[in-house]
């Protein structure tokens, strides 16, 4: 199928994953005030390891990927959503309310919202390569 | 209370664990738990006797008026003590009987799970609350029946029962949503210390007879009763402690707690003591046709729960005291015979009573156990039972309505109930000794202490009423069932009445009709034919009718094309916006649109676009020309100033571009497959989609209904939310309820199309996959 893996997409694939991959971060962490949020956050960083995929292959991402498989990603994006419905429960609070807290030193402000964006990032990212890697394994096999 | 109701499926869930730690001892290290419950509920009797109930309070919902509040009155206590103790005899008992099975965990797990939902079925007071304790039942029990998973009639009884039990669950929840509009509480206690009259309230009829259904097909009530026999595909002591002691009581539970508000209209009356006196007799009726030893008693069970029902719509004080001196007497003699039946079913190998016989010299014990229990069962004085059915005659000779037919009904449910007892006291144990499936001994010690239990309390209880409180028990429970006070004081001589008569006429006819047993069944077997159009038949013509329309609609709907699938969408969808829009509402249209001119080039790049990729011979132009309308798309989020909106589909676009791309290159040429008549069926319908989308939108611009969310949303953002982007705030916190399901959706999605892809891929052969595995690493993507 797809010839990939010419030099010049090769190059640019590595030096623009990272940065994709951080631009992905700044997304999610600035979502709440300018654009950005999670789900457009996950799917830049899905694109971002598409791109590497293109580049080098199913074997070679996976290895980016420290051997995780999208499909826990997407067990560990719904379990942070599920887990950021919690906290407010302690307050005696209804679920889901918003929670927030000040980390005084670096002035951040935490909070539920961000809990649960980054479990849509997850499930988003997750998600997406997940069934990308399925497709391209498939055209693996048949030749 | 309710903190032991959650220990309890907290301790459900880890009996695995505790089957592990303690073996084959773990049964008695979980009795424990029911044991501890039962000397709780003990130790608060004398307050229930001298205060009247006792309210738990704990709130769950406040905000929906939903309470996991416990009420602990007569009744609620009589049932509690009858669920834990014989519980805990259970427990022991299957200990015993499952040793060594495999799945002895898993039995322990279902079996402590529908111990503590039956527990919060008879303590809640709120009515949701009562409802979800007994669904639960409904499940475990379901898990019960079935637990002998390979057998396919044991999966067969269990959907069986799940089904009827579970319809009739529906029923019952729109009962009680009924009884909790009309009454406007939502809590047992509250509805009972209400002044206004639910009897003359307009919905009475119609939630008396939902929650009638629920009752009855709970409590295997004519004609719901076909599931229960079938139910004895369940392990025995399932069957002694769901199917005869507890579940099944469920039913005449609710019947007894609605009693104070709801009974006593003629419409009450009516159909709960004939459906009552119905139920009973087809129940000793039936039993008499097996000689299956758990099927004799599943019926007997029947016949014992429809003397119950009668009982409760009699109404009567003396009712009352009949209702619930019998629920007690039947509980222990019933759980012991059930149990008894497990041991000769262990030990012999057979369920046939015609099969054994001369057992009493080899198990002793079993067979003592058995003919005090049996004798209870038959009504013969000095035991309990005697003195349960000797009300129960007296309640119903005191009936106000239905009395001869009651009396007849009655009458001869009482002989048949002897000839039962007598064929599973004496067949067995008596007479000449068969060879049997497995040589038989007597039963272990733990299978032997709960029976044992159980008929002692039946002859101790009979002797002396009084003892250990059982007139106090009783007379609260009696109480709480008429609502007004009851003191109930048992004694075994009620000198000759009416009563004692029948009774023993009774027992002599019952006798004479087991020394003719083997004829009488001989007999009763040409009624065959007839007895094939039971309810149950109704029951499989609908099963089977549901499965055949739903293939039909199946190979109508879902054929499998993906064209058929949105044609049958977008028709749909056309049917019912078209209906709303055109017929229902008439469109008020206004096309005052003020629209600028680098506008109007978009959405005409996007017209193209759309219109390019319908009439395009190639696939790869098809996609490029989806991308560009995709694109105008973002292009106008950006121009109406949604930059959120419009990187998003940005990068949507691009992704779907990619697995477009992908997909692509496993298609089969491309050509065509749809007639000319056809694409002019397809064209026509997406073209009035589109006009109808067209329409929709253009009135909802002009009409004005509701005032504008964004207002709230634009003031609160910062302030509320502490965020600027009100879009992500949106959807991260007001709306982030809807996020969390969407995400589910996504994530099920994704799963779906994983595990088909990998389906394909695995199915191509697994040697082959690790070895191009290997080639890949070297040299990827070389397709």
């Amino acid at each position: 199928m797809v010839k990939s893996g010419t030099i010049i997409l090769n190059t640019a694939a590595r030096f623009l994953m990272p940065l994709q991959l951080m631009f992905s971060v700044f997304l999610l962490l600035r979502g709440h005030d300018e654009p950005g949020g999670g789900f457009i956050a996950g799917l830049v960083a899905a694109g971002a390891f598409t791109l590497y995929l293109f580049a080098f292959g199913v074997s070679a991402t996976k290895e980016v990927l420290r051997m995780i498989d999208p499909r826990d990603l997407i067990g560990a994006g719904l379990l942070f959503g599920m887990v950021s419905v919690v906290p407010a429960w302690f307050v005696g609070q209804p679920f889901l309310t918003a929670q927030w807290w000040t980390i005084p030193v670096i002035d951040f402000k935490a909070s539920t919202p961000l809990i649960f964006d980054v479990g849509v990032y997850l499930a988003v990212l997750g998600s997406v390569m997940g069934m990308v890697m399925a497709l391209m394994e498939v055209d693996k096999d048949e030749p | 209370m309710q903190l032991a109701v959650l220990m309890g499926f907290v301790l459900a869930a880890s009996s695995p664990l505790l089957n592990r730690w303690f073996g084959h001892r773990a049964s008695l290290v979980l009795a424990l738990f029911p044991a501890l419950i039962a000397a709780w509920l003990v130790s608060q009797a004398p307050a229930v006797f001298n205060n009247g109930p006792l309210l738990l309070e704990w709130q769950w919902v406040p905000s929906l008026g939903i309470s996991l509040s416990f009420m602990l009155d007569g009744l609620s206590l009589l049932f509690g003590l009858l669920i834990t103790v014989i519980g805990a005899c259970v427990l022991i008992y299957a200990g015993g009987y499952l040793k060594g099975h495999v799945d002895i965990a898993r039995f322990h797990l279902a079996l402590i799970a529908f111990m503590v939902s039956m527990l919060g079925l008879v303590l809640a007071d709120g009515l949701l609350t009562l409802f979800v304790f007994w669904e639960l039942t409904s499940i475990t029990s379901y898990l019960l029946i079935g637990f002998n998973h390979t057998d396919i009639e044991a999966r067969k009884s269990a959907r069986q029962g799940l089904f009827v039990t579970v319809a009739g669950g529906l029923a019952l929840m729109a009962g009680l949503v009924l009884l909790g509009v009309a009454s406007g509480s939502w809590s047992f206690s509250e509805i009972g210390q209400m002044e206004s009259d639910l009897r003359e309230h307009a919905l009475y009829t119609p939630m008396l007879l939902c929650l009638l259904i629920g009752a009855f097909t709970k409590s295997a009530q004519f004609p719901f009763h076909f599931w229960l026999p079938n139910a004895m595909a369940a392990p025995t002591p399932v069957s002694a402690y769901l199917h005869s002691a507890t579940m099944v009581k469920a039913g005449i539970y609710l019947l007894a707690r609605l009693q104070p508000e709801l009974g006593g209209t003629t419409l009450w009356v009516g159909i709960l003591s004939v459906v009552g006196a119905t139920t009973m007799l087809t129940g000793a009726f039936l039993a008499i046709h097996h000689t299956n030893i758990k099927k004799l008693l599943a019926y007997s069970t029947i016949m014992a729960l429809g003397t119950l029902t009668m009982l409760v719509g009699i109404g009567t004080d003396y009712a009352m005291t009949a209702f619930v001196t019998f629920l007690l007497g039947h509980s222990m003699y019933k759980g012991a015979l059930f149990m008894v039946a497990g041991i000769l079913d262990h030990e012999t190998g057979t369920k046939d009573v015609t099969a054994m016989g001369g057992l009493r010299p080899l198990m002793p014990i079993t067979a003592a156990i058995a003919m005090i229990a049996a004798l209870s069962l038959a009504g013969v004085p000095p035991l309990f039972g005697f003195i349960g059915k000797e009300l129960m005659l007296e309640a119903v000779l005191g009936a106000d309505g239905f009395r001869a037919l009651l009396i007849l009904f009655a009458f001869s449910s009482a002989i048949l109930t002897i000839a039962v007892a007598a064929i599973i006291a004496v067949r067995p144990f008596y007479g000449q000794r068969h060879e049997t499936p497995k040589t038989p001994h007597e039963a272990p010690f733990s299978m032997l202490l709960g029976p044992g239990l159980l008929a002692f309390g039946s002859l101790s209880l009979g002797l002396l009423p009084a003892m250990l409180g059982g007139d106090a028990l009783l007379s609260a429970a009696a109480t709480a069932v008429s609502g007004q006070p009851l003191a109930v004081s048992l004694s075994l001589w009620h000198g000759i009445n009416a009563a004692l008569i029948m009774s023993i006429v009774s027992i002599a006819l019952g006798f004479l009709l087991f020394k003719h047993w083997d004829n009488v069944r001989a007999k009763l077997s040409l009624l065959a034919p007839v007895m094939r159009h039971g309810p149950e038949a109704g029951y499989e013509g609908l099963m089977n009718g549901t499965v055949r329309f739903s293939e039909w609609q199946t190979r109508l709907l879902q054929n499998g094309y993906m064209r058929n699938y949105i044609l049958v969408m977008l028709v749909v969808l056309i049917a019912l916006i078209g209906n709303s829009i055109l017929v229902r509402h008439t469109p008020q249209l206004s096309f005052v649109v003020d629209v600028r001119f680098h506008e109007l080039i978009v959405v005409g790049t996007m017209a193209m676009g759309a219109l390019f990729a319908t009439i395009s011979r190639s696939r790869l132009a098809s996609v490029v020309s989806v991308g560009i309308m995709g694109f105008s798309i973002a292009l106008i989020f950006i121009l109406f100033s949604a930059p959120d909106l419009g990187i998003t589909q940005l990068l949507v676009e691009t992704l779907t571009v990619i697995l477009l791309v992908l997909v692509l290159f496993r298609l089969p040429r491309f050509s065509n497959l749809s007639t000319s008549l056809e694409r002019i069926r397809d064209g026509s319908v997406a073209a009035t989609m589109g006009v109808l989308i067209f329409l929709l939108i253009m009135t909802g611009w002009s009409i004005d209904q509701f005032e504008s969310i964004s207002t709230y949303m634009v003031e609160n953002s910062a302030p509320l939310a502490h965020g600027r982007n009100i879009v992500n705030v949106i959807l991260v916190d007001y709306r982030a309820l809807d996020t969390l399901g969407e995400m589910f959706v996504l994530a099920l999605a994704a799963i779906g199309v994983i595990a088909m892809l990998k389906l394909r891929h695995d199915a191509s052969g697994d040697s082959k996959a690790s070895e191009s595995d290997k080639n890949s690493a070297k040299e990827p993507y070389d397709g």
